[in-house]
């Protein structure tokens, strides 16, 4: 079995409401380090079998018609999430 | 006597009073279901309020992808008036047949109100009944209201004169230019976030003139199509 993930945030122009109201919550918790926060969406499409080039063509094409709407949001990633793991262990020297 | 289709998806709230509305105008109502691709030989169409689908992924997207709604967006291409209310605005923007888009609310609080607005174009199949520049008080209830485009696009619909409602005083949602609803390039097609079909009959509406609960403004949508099938 085979997961893609794909992340779909709020365009930079467009004022994200969810992301301000975090922003202004977090230095109440102490976290005043922090000067802007955006909220976007994360997606996990499974399939049977690996993540093929097809599949991922087949994500991005789902991202961009049915999970993100391009007057709003942009998608900003769509991977194969046990390859970009793999490669993030490889790329830290971990493996 | 206009026959006007009232779509019901799952979810959907405001189907009833859509109907009601359309029986108060005098046309005939007819029940359209979310999952059969058959518009029953209406004349009109409308999308009324609600929560389709719970509002996931966003208000309107999956609504977008019933079979109903390939032959709306088919018969509208074609003439047929369509009016989206609320979340029925937020079906039309998703199905591509209305621009922009709507966000939270810039307040993020759920706002419900009666709301004061100007009819900016009294052209179309839904507001030909009202005159240019007319001030109506019809309620106003949502989370996901706040209208957004890109600024070529708003520019456009200005230019158009497409923006065919606009909020009166303050912005309750922060809508871009304080939009309220917007037309296609033809005119048939009207999306707003207010809710004309909550003010057609005395007793049940907002405060009017004639007294607590007497307003009556939504009313003229729906007799501005029956108009619009006639003429």
């Amino acid at each position: 079995m085979g997961r893609v993930v794909v992340d779909v945030m709020p365009k930079p122009e467009i004022l994200d409401p969810q992301g301000k109201a975090v922003a202004n919550a977090l230095p109440r918790l102490g976290f005043g380090q922090f000067t802007a926060v955006r909220q976007g969406k994360r997606f996990e499409l499974e399939v049977d079998g690996p993540v093929t080039p097809e599949v991922l063509e087949a994500a991005a094409a789902a991202a961009e018609q049915v999970l993100s709407n391009p007057v709003i949001e942009d998608v900003v990633r769509v991977a194969d999430i046990e390859a970009d793991a793999a490669a993030t262990v490889a790329s830290q020297g971990l493996a | 006597m206009g026959r006007i289709g009232v779509v019901t998806f799952p979810g959907t709230l405001d189907d009833r009073d859509a109907a009601r509305a359309v029986r108060l105008a005098g046309g005939e109502p007819v029940a359209l279901w979310h999952a059969d691709a058959d518009l029953q030989g209406v004349d009109a169409v409308v999308l009324p309020g609600g929560f389709s689908y719970g509002d996931y992924l966003r208000a309107g997207a999956i609504s977008r992808f019933a079979p109903v709604m390939g032959e709306v967006v088919d018969a509208a291409g074609k003439g047929l008036p369509v009016l989206g209310i609320c979340n029925g605005f937020q079906v039309l923007t998703e199905a591509h047949l209305l621009p922009g888009s709507m966000i939270k609310n810039d307040h993020l609080h759920f706002v419900c109100r009666e709301q004061v607005l100007v009819v900016e174009n009294a052209g179309t199949a839904w507001t030909n009944a009202y005159t240019a520049g007319e001030r109506i008080t019809i309620p106003l209830k949502n989370q996901d209201g706040q209208y957004v485009a890109d600024e070529r696009t708003l520019d456009e619909l200005e230019g158009e004169g497409r923006v065919v409602f606009r909020y009166e005083g303050t912005n309750p949602n922060g809508s871009r230019r304080g939009i309220a609803g917007v037309s296609n390039a033809a005119g048939n097609v009207v999306g707003l976030m207010p809710h004309p079909e909550h003010a057609v009959e005395s007793g049940f509406g907002p405060d009017g003139a004639a007294g607590p609960r007497s307003g009556t403004d939504g009313l003229r949508f729906f007799t501005s199509v029956l108009h619009a099938l006639v003429g």
